[in-house]
């Protein structure tokens, strides 16, 4: 059931920030691809780029930040040639919509969850009347009773407060979802409610989401496919069941085997010694080398291709060469 | 390369801590009117009644949700913030106990200071035994201050050396000790100018530095990656057997406590409803709240996205202001729900919005406040 023109093609995408102190390659050569319907987990620690990634595909890069090479195609049109005015109008929220990291934080402390909501589609063109109506059936369909609509942000709890930000994300019916780590700093009895709450949206309406985590457990909860970044590179591609029942990447390894887990024995939990580079500085040939346990010779000297293992399963190692 | 093992050490030692029935009630703010026309004065329940104990060499973990009092308790047992009733009985180290002395404060028979009862004009010499961690190493360090000034301070506010030379010295195998290493190179720098995970081995570094009895850790890894929190939970363990320290260690993920914890005490709305073995408890909890809680953790496996992860719980924490009467759970509380809707235990729909559960020990070694328990 793979349509023609997949929802998002990604090619070659980067995108750096310009800093006073050098450039930071956030993005370095991404590809990827999404279907219609399919739902897409990024996985990385924090610093490798994923929310760059994001932000370039709803065309919010923030200064000193450019994409500087690639396309980003969505329904078949190439968004970096667009103008700020053209994606305003024909794509931001209306195709593509993004649920930022700590938006429920950032949500106005003087205005009422309901005129927050409306805002979109008041600027998209809707009467009062009809925006706020349909504000009431956005609060009901992400868990909320209109009620909650004439309350402040401060009298909602932060998982409350996450659900207005999903809802504010659907206003406008958009294909594609990002939900840029929407369950970090949440309680794990609200992730698990928010989490649910994204499965159920994405059944409904076969709606395509892209969830970004640190947290591979998180991403497992709802992702059909996964890429795994690492410091502004995709290292792994597959399906779910193929990234992490047969990961071939050293990092997702390693990610994989970090999880703390509620049965099995607890000795086996492991981590990755050292931090992600400095994306000002990133070392030659892998990136991943200087913490990598399978280093070779090659690995700090070439940078590895991404090669296709199996049939829709990537990966960029030396190992595999 | 990778990290060993994780070995939880399971020798404990003597009780060096007894908290009793803890109370901390914090006054909600109310208006002039309000106050006229008489309105009773209203409490935020943060505490509620706690009681528990730590030993020698123990990692005793708080669990629950936010807002449950799981800081406040741990702050409640530092003095930051006025403790409401209760007692907080600990057994210093010889060191301090001669300064307390010095200053009029006599132990009991058995060793131990009730925390609670000493003036907190008094209290200093109790924080070199008593140390946190919190949970933003982001937040909880000056950011103009060097890695040497981070964790000098505490030697400062103590006199806890003579000279430069030993300051430097107690520096340096401090950060040897937390792994930041060669130490040399760490202590010039600025905490911005360190990664997430490191500047939680400085927070911890500035914890121990002055040899304390016991360390309160308030979620000391939620907001590292999960690629690096079994770094700084194994240092945890390790610094538990090097040097005998005990750990009030404060979080909301069970699957983090299973890592690190010896005993748990899973907490709701100010109250402990489960306590236990960490082990045993999260492979078979008990208490109707316990079980929600492990049962929203992913335990990470693609095929989960083909279902809605059902977790037994209604809605979310209510505010600490108003507390449910009866059992405290009961409104999120499947088991009295379905109850009330007279399909379950027909006992439970007019007990548990009545009465309060017991504190009850149903097995050895585990105790729970459950009408389905009596
Ligand atoms: N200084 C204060 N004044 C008034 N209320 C307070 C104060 N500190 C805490 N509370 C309230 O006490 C209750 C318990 O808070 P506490 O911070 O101990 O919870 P917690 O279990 O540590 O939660 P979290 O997981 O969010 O850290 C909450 O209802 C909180 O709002
Ligand atoms: N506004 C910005 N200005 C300069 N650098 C930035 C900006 N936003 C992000 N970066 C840098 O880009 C890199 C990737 O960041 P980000 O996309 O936020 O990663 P992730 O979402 O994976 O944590 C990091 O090195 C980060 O410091
Ligand atoms: S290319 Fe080399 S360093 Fe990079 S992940 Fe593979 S083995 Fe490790
Ligand atoms: S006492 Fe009743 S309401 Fe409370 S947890 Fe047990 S069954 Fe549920
Ligand atoms: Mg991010
Ligand atoms: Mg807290």
């Amino acid at each position: 059931m793979v349509s023609a023109v997949p929802l998002l093609e990604i090619n070659g995408l980067r995108t750096y920030f310009y800093t006073l102190r050098g450039i930071v390659k956030a993005v370095d050569n991404v590809s990827l691809k999404l279907e219609k319907g399919e739902t897409l987990g990024i996985v990385g620690e924090s610093g490798c780029g994923k929310s760059t990634l994001a932000w370039s595909i709803i065309g919010l890069v923030p200064p000193p930040g450019k994409i500087v090479d690639g396309s980003i195609i969505i329904d078949g049109i190439d968004i970096t040639k667009m103008s700020e005015g053209e994606i305003r109008e024909k794509i931001r929220w209306k195709k593509v919509s993004m649920i930022f990291q700590g938006a429920m934080n950032a949500l106005n402390p003087v205005y009422k969850i309901r005129e927050q909501v409306a805002e979109p589609m008041i600027l998209a063109g809707y009467s009062e009347h009809e925006a706020y109506k349909r504000v009431d059936e956005l609060l009901e369909a992400v868990g909320l009773t209109p009620a909650v609509g004439d309350r402040y942000p401060h009298e909602l709890s932060g998982g409350m407060k996450q659900r207005v930000v999903i809802a504010m994300a659907l206003t406008l019916e958009p294909d594609l979802v990002i939900a840029d780590e929407p369950t970090t700093a949440l309680d794990v009895v609200v992730q698990a409610q928010i989490l649910n709450l994204l499965k159920e949206l994405q059944r409904k309406k076969k709606r395509s989401i892209i969830i970004i985590s640190h947290d591979l457990g998180a991403v497992t909860e709802l992702a059909e496919k996964i890429a795994v970044m690492y410091a502004g590179k995709i290292v792994e591609f597959g399906t779910a069941e193929q990234v992490f029942n047969n990961p071939l990447h050293p990092y997702t390894q390693a990610l994989i085997r970090a999880i703390p887990r509620l049965t099995g024995p607890v000795t086996k939990l492991e981590y990755i010694p050292g931090a992600p580079p400095d994306l000002r500085f990133p070392p030659p040939g892998c990136r991943f080398a200087p913490r990598c346990s399978k280093v070779m010779d090659i690995c700090h000297k070439e940078e590895p291709p991404m090669k296709e293992l199996e049939k829709g399963h990537f990966v960029a190692c030396h190992l595999y060469d | 390369m990778r990290g060993e093992s994780i070995v939880y050490s399971m020798e404990i030692g003597e009780k060096i801590l007894e908290v009793k029935d803890l109370k901390v009630w914090f006054p909600v703010s109310q208006s002039f009117i309000d106050n006229l026309r008489g309105k009773a004065k209203l409490f935020v329940h943060a505490v509620d009644g706690v009681s528990f104990e730590v030993h020698e060499k123990e990692t005793f973990c708080l669990v629950g949700e936010s807002g449950c009092g799981k800081t406040t308790t741990g702050k409640a047992i530092l003095r930051l913030v006025p403790v409401t009733g209760g007692s907080v009985k600990f057994k210093p180290s010889k060191s301090v106990l001669k300064d307390l002395e010095e200053r009029g404060i006599e132990p009991d028979s058995d060793g131990t200071v009730d925390l609670v009862s000493v003036p907190l004009k008094k209290f200093k010499p109790l924080r070199r035994d008593l140390q946190i961690v919190y949970q933003d190493p982001y937040g909880s360090m000056n950011p103009r201050y060097r890695i040497r000034d981070v964790i000098g301070e505490a030697i400062d506010v103590h006199k806890a050396a003579s000279t430069r030379e030993e300051k430097e010295e107690m520096i340096i195998k401090v950060l040897e000790k937390v792994k930041l290493t060669p130490a040399t190179d760490f202590i010039d720098r600025y905490p911005h100018q360190l990664s997430g995970g490191q500047r939680q081995r400085v927070a911890i570094a500035r914890a121990i530095i002055l040899n304390p009895r016991l360390v309160i850790a308030d979620e000391p890894v939620s907001m590292l990656d999960v690629s690096i929190r079994a770094e700084i939970l194994e240092l945890f363990n390790e610094l538990k057997k090097d040097i005998g320290l005990s750990y009030i260690f404060i979080t909301h993920d069970l699957a983090v406590a299973r890592y690190v914890c010896n005993r748990i005490a899973v907490m709701y709305l100010g109250k402990i409803v489960e306590m236990g073995d960490a082990r045993e408890i999260i492979a078979d909890p008990m208490h109707p709240y316990t079980k929600a809680l492990v049962a929203a953790i992913p335990d990470p496996n693609p095929e989960n996205r083909k279902k809605i992860r059902e977790v037994p719980i209604i809605g979310e924490v209510p505010n600490a202001i108003n507390i449910p009467p009866g059992c405290r759970f009961h409104p999120r509380c499947v088991y009295y729900n379905r109850a009330a809707k007279g399909e379950g235990d027909a006992r439970l729909a007019e007990k548990c919005p009545r009465d309060q559960p017991p504190f009850k020990e149903v097995k050895p070694g585990r105790r729970v406040a459950c009408w389905l328990y009596e």
